[in-house]
């Protein structure tokens, strides 16, 4: 086994690609080095991504904000522009692990960890946010839903690593949230999920919307009939019950350790509802 | 003068105030040495192969490739150590537990282990040893291991206790019962009856310091055990009488430990450790992972309890009854007679019946669990009591308090109750201001009894005064959790000196007898009331040398205030000789001043405690939030009001987090899926409020400052309040504990 | 396997070590340098037994590599006292008996000396959200969170 921390994002890429045995890349490793414990992952080559100076920042052009790989997720909260822009986003970040784990992790982590309950992931989803991939055949940028395939797969090909995610700049009058339910107040997993983005137009009717739901199907759903439902509103009682019955009716869910089919489409239902308001809300104050 | 263990009213200088503990700034600074804080020259590493399967015969374990593996140094399996088939049954079981024999009987049972240079060469070479299993079918479920048509999982046992004895094995180990008066009768009288079946799932202890231990035998026969242990003493003799050592030449020392709560009451890696350095010739260190601790270690029942008790008009309780089936792992226990006999300890009842059943399943071997058993069964009881005073009319204080054990009660499970602690509780409990606090929406209050018996056992105690005065008081009851600081007060006290003056240590197995472990509360009660007996044997010392240092008759010097004083009118007037002057003398009158103390510590007094709980719950998801907590507690006398509050707080959280969200989870396949503090779900900082005490002193007559044990009790009603207070919120009887959100939302729309 | 050359700083002195590629900080502080009082309770970042402050992050010892802590500040509780003069939260944990078995103990000190820092007035609802990673079995927490309470009103003071 070797360590290595290349210092540019072309290494970094070379080293994967050449990589003769498993090789994994290691950023905030909260997931990683818990493989590596269970023995469930035993690979060849780390390749630390922290030294490449570029993957560590949060920077902001004129159209987005861009965050790069290895930036640990309570740097996200602490970012006052992100955190206005996308508090959604940024609420979802701010729940995985503890204040120890948030420390380390990073959502380009959470996002290729491919678990249907990784927490910044539908947040990401609703905010139709970019993943931007480096790979040995050049770049490409794609969305960041189309990034985990299945539980534990995603589409990066051999050699390709995500360099970035990309978050638009905010129209007036938008805002996004996003909600978990765990039986634990922190130190948990989503039993279940929901992120809602929302877009109002000058008289607080909803222009755009979009709905995603986590831990309630193999990967992270975006549910656009929801997403219709909220759209021409003011996200009022009935649209709100219609938009639960909506994500419920959604749901493929699995009963496990952590939660019941039942448990999971009644409280994805729940969920779309509160931060649907909360997003009306924050979305009314901009 | 023979001690006298009776209590007798006094005022207290030392006892009952609350300085900072002995081993406090080891703790806060990092230093305290813990089971995996201590290395030996030359020692390897050990690890175990645990079974992944739930049933299964071993048809063969082929170590070869581990063996020839670089680096390793020992390889063991049960072949390497004694074949106790034909000894005693429970040795056996223990040993067996330990590194399975024949049969794999849960997922985590160990079954071979190597010792070798590092910790990841004895990783690698665990991949080397070829298992091979032979699949048997499993049962995991207490219920369905109840059943007659259960797989069966231990073919030598007979359910004992029946007429006439079955002539066929089962998964039944025991029945027991207790009760007196004619229960059918009183049911048949009662006005009112409540009758229902409860379900608690496994839970952990969750101590937060996994197992670990430093095995050294040599090859002349002598050995040394470090390890964190509740009762090093324990496990010197299982140790020793496993692995077929001499039990004096073990020396067993105690880390300190980081929680146990009854888990580190039995042996579980300890002998293989000690096997694998007889094998190795060499020191072995073994740590366990958090995998291994859940999948292989500890865990309380799982029950099922039906529970019928009936009331007349005016509130009296006329008949009680309990049937409870307990899951002991997959060997003989007696967990379901533990809580037949605590399930009515409360009440004070005319005809009381409970039968209890030890069910076999494939689960680890079931081990105490602070107050083991009886908070299952509170939950059951103290469920149909609070639906049972509802259905009388009456307040379910009031109901509880017409109903409450008293001095010369006979409890239900037999003896008669000296003074006692529940009606006091429960009369605080009704004049708390936490009772006429008002509610908001879904917000629920519960408040519930626990009993416990409490223990005393073998004790000993070594008091040395130093020729400057100080004292070194040696203990074998291990410290859990600021007992030492206890033990000095108590010393202190007695002496008539600073607490300041006194150090205690926990003497490891070679320097004091024998001594039975940390449990039963026994902690506090048992080795102060030997401190107490050493503490006067060293008085009479003193007031020797005093005298020898005055020539006067012994008769006329006594002991006040830590100071020898002469009586009488002919040397009335000698200024007072302190302990500290006595001491430095001692080379000159006689030696070294010490007073010991050897007991078996009877007359634990048992203890009662009340609790309040208010929770809301979200009748959307069925979340839970406890917003306020209260406990009621008889301490007897609190030598350390502080570390007394910490265990009742420490109590009502475990049991918050039992009523809620703590469970073993298998899978069909009799895997355990949540090994983890990820997913079993101890409560964090922010799930919890502070947690209120009021400590009540109803002084034990059996000992001489009037002290109780007082650690276990605070586990035993916090199931039944919380139950309580989320059956007032959501108004739906909860039945299955734990009431995790998934389980209160299909309660909600059952 | 080759051992990686580290240097670094902890509790401010300048420390070497060889570690291999997937040794884990929390066993280089261990096993290696001896820092027994960071400790092991699950090795997955779930109970905050392992705490050390990385730089100027709290994080789980268990889940940083031995390698990472190249050229990086370590603070373990081992630094907390000045010589034989306790830290204020070291101090007002004795008082307030705020440990019973003490192997979290050493976790909460350093998680709770980051959340000071950050904020040295928290609620008690931020100081019980701020230590939600870290695991304590025997307290209930009550006397812990009162702990920290005190100890940040003496920090302020002083």
């Amino acid at each position: 086994m070797r360590y290595i921390r290349p210092s540019s994002l072309e290494d970094a890429v070379g080293l994967l690609a050449e990589a003769s045995g498993k090789a994994a890349i290691l950023a905030g490793g909260s997931d990683l080095l818990v493989r590596m414990k269970g023995g469930f992952i035993e690979p060849d080559l780390i390749i630390d991504i922290k030294a490449i100076d570029a993957l560590g920042r949060i920077t902001e052009s004129d159209d987005c904000f861009v965050i790069g790989a290895a930036v640990p997720c309570a740097v996200l909260g602490e970012n006052t522009a992100l955190r206005h822009a996308w508090p959604g986003v940024v609420e979802g970040a701010k729940l995985i692990g503890s204040k120890q784990v948030q420390g380390r992790c990073t959502i380009v982590g959470n996002l290729c960890n491919a678990s249907p309950a990784a927490d910044s992931v539908p947040a990401l989803v609703a905010a139709g946010a970019k993943a931007v991939i480096k790979g040995p055949a050049g770049s490409r940028t794609i969305a960041v839903e189309m990034v985990p395939v299945a539980p534990g797969k995603t589409s990066l090909a051999p050699g390709e690593i995500i360099e970035a995610i990309l978050l638009d700049k905010r129209p007036p009058h938008s805002g996004d949230a996003y909600q978990r339910f765990t039986p634990r107040t922190e130190m948990d997993i989503a039993v279940v999920s929901a992120a809602v983005n929302l877009t109002l137009d000058d008289q607080g009717v909803v222009e755009k919307a979009r709905v995603a739901l986590g831990a309630a199907a193999p990967t992270v759903l975006l549910v656009e009939e929801a997403a219709n439902i909220l759209i021409g509103s003011r996200v009022d009682d009935s649209t709100l019950e219609r938009l639960a019955e909506v994500c419920s009716g959604a749901c493929r869910p699995i009963d496990d350790k952590r939660g019941t089919v039942e448990f999971r489409k009644k409280v994805a239902g729940v969920l779309a509802k509160r931060v649907a308001l909360t997003a009306y809300q924050r979305a009314g104050q901009k | 003068m023979t001690f006298d263990p009776s209590h007798a009213a006094r005022s207290f200088s030392s006892v009952g105030t609350r300085p900072i503990r002995p081993d406090g700034v080891d703790k806060v600074t990092g230093r305290a040495r813990y089971g995996a804080d201590f290395n030996m020259p030359g020692q390897l590493i050990g690890r175990i192969l645990r079974s992944p399967h739930a049933h299964a015969v071993i048809r063969k374990i082929d170590t070869s490739k581990a063996e020839q593996f670089p680096g390793v140094k020992a390889v063991v399996t049960a072949a390497d150590l004694p074949d106790l088939t034909d000894g005693d049954t429970s040795m056996y079981d223990i040993l067996d537990n330990c590194m399975a024999r024949n049969k794999a009987l849960y997922d985590g049972h160990a079954v071979a282990a190597v010792a070798a240079i590092d910790a990841r060469t004895a990783k690698q070479a665990l991949k080397l040893i070829d298992v091979e299993y032979e699949l048997l079918p499993h049962v995991t479920d207490v219920d369905q291991a109840f059943a007659a048509d259960a797989p069966l999982i231990n073919e030598t046992i007979f359910t004992t206790g029946v007429d006439p004895k079955p002539d066929r094995a089962s998964n039944v180990s025991m029945r027991s019962q207790f009760g007196h008066g004619d229960v059918d009768a009183g049911m048949a009288e009662a006005d009112f009856v409540v009758a229902r079946t409860f379900k608690t799932e496994q839970t952990h202890q969750g101590y937060i310091e996994p197992h670990a231990c430093v095995a050294n035998v040599s090859s002349d026969g002598t050995a040394d055990l470090w390890v964190c242990t509740q009762g090093h003493f324990v496990y010197r003799q299982h140790c020793a009488q496993l692995l077929g050592l001499e039990a004096s030449r073990l020396r067993v020392t105690s880390s300190e430990i980081g929680g146990g709560f009854g888990g580190k009451t039995h042996v579980w890696a300890e002998p293989v450790a000690l096997a694998l350095s007889r094998k190795a010739g060499r020191p072995v260190k073994l740590v366990m992972t958090r995998d291994e601790v859940f999948r292989a270690t500890g865990p309380t029942s799982a029950t099922s309890i039906d529970v019928k008790i009936g009331a007349m008009k005016d509130g009296t309780i006329i008949a009680a009854d309990a049937t409870l089936r307990y899951s002991c792992g997959p060997y003989a226990g007696s967990w379901a007679e533990v809580g037949a006999m605590t399930a009515f300890a409360c009440y004070k009842l005319e005809n009381v019946r409970t039968v209890g059943y030890e069910v076999l399943v494939n689960r680890p071997k079931t081990a105490a669990y602070r107050a083991p058993s009886a908070p299952m069964a509170a939950f059951a009881v103290e469920s149909a009591i609070d639906e049972l005073a509802k259905k009388v009319g009456m307040d379910a204080v009031d109901f509880r308090i017409k109903n409450a054990a008293q001095e010369g009660t006979k409890a239900s499970y037999g003896p008669v109750y000296g003074p006692i602690g529940i009606g006091p509780t429960l009369e605080a409990v009704k004049n708390h201001p936490h009772m006429k606090a008002s509610l908001g929406k879904n917000q629920g209050r519960g408040m519930a009894c626990g009993f416990w018996f409490n223990f005393g056992g073998q004790t000993c105690t070594d008091l040395n005064i130093g020729m400057d005065g100080t004292v070194s008081l040696a203990v074998g009851t291990v410290d859990v959790g600021g007992s030492r600081a206890s033990l000095s007060l108590v010393a202190a006290e007695e002496l008539g000196i600073d607490y300041a003056q006194v150090r205690a240590v926990i003497a490891d197995t070679s320097s004091l007898g024998y001594n039975d472990m940390t449990d039963g509360s026994r902690g506090t009660f048992s080795s102060s009331m030997a401190t107490i007996s050493a503490a006067r044997n060293a008085i009479k010392i003193l007031r020797a040398r005093a005298a020898q240092m005055w020539d006067i008759p012994v008769e006329d010097v006594t002991w006040e205030k830590g100071h020898a004083v002469a009586k009488g009118e002919t040397h009335g007037n000698l200024p007072n000789l302190s302990l500290k002057e006595i001491a430095a003398a001692s080379g000159t009158t006689g030696g070294p001043i010490a007073g010991h103390s050897e007991i078996v510590a009877d007359g634990a007094g048992v203890s009662f405690a009340t609790h309040i709980c208010d929770i809301e719950v979200d009748p959307e998801t069925g979340a839970t939030k406890v917003l306020r907590y209260t406990v009621v507690q008889d301490a007897g006398k609190a030598v350390h009001p502080t570390y007394v509050e910490g265990q009742y707080q420490g109590g009502a959280a475990q049991g918050i987090g039992w009523a809620l969200n703590e469970e073993y989870i298998y899978g069909k396949d009799g895997r355990l899926q949540n090994a983890g503090f990820l997913d079993y779900r101890i409560p964090v900082c922010s799930d919890l409020p502070m947690i209120d005490t009021q400590i009540l002193e109803i002084p034990n007559p059996n000992h001489p400052y009037g002290v109780r044990g007082v650690g276990e009790t605070s586990i035993v009603p916090p199931l039944a309040a919380v139950a309580n207070a989320v059956s007032n919120a959501v108004g739906v009887r909860m039945q299955h504990i734990p009431m995790s959100p998934p389980r209160i939302l299909a309660a909600l729309e059952a | 396997m080759a051992g990686i050359a580290v240097s670094t700083t902890i509790n401010g002195d300048h420390a070497e070590f060889l570690c291999h590629p997937d040794e884990t900080l929390l066993e280089v502080l261990r096993e290696r340098l001896g820092l027994m009082g960071v400790k092991e309770g699950c090795g997955t970042g779930d109970c905050g037994a392992c705490s050390v402050i990385l730089d100027d992050r709290l994080v789980c010892s268990c889940l940083v590599l031995g390698a990472e802590a190249e050229g990086r500040q370590i603070a373990t509780v081992e630094g907390m006292a000045q010589g034989d003069r306790l830290h204020p939260l070291q101090q007002k944990f004795l008082e307030h008996a705020a440990l019973q078995c003490g192997i979290c103990t050493p976790g909460f000190l350093i998680a709770a000396k980051d959340l000071l820092a950050k904020n040295p007035d928290p609620t008690e609802e931020e100081i019980r959200f701020g230590l939600a990673g870290n695991l304590c079995r025997c307290t209930g927490y009550d006397k812990i969170v009162r702990a920290v309470q005190d100890a940040a009103s003496v920090m302020r003071g002083a």
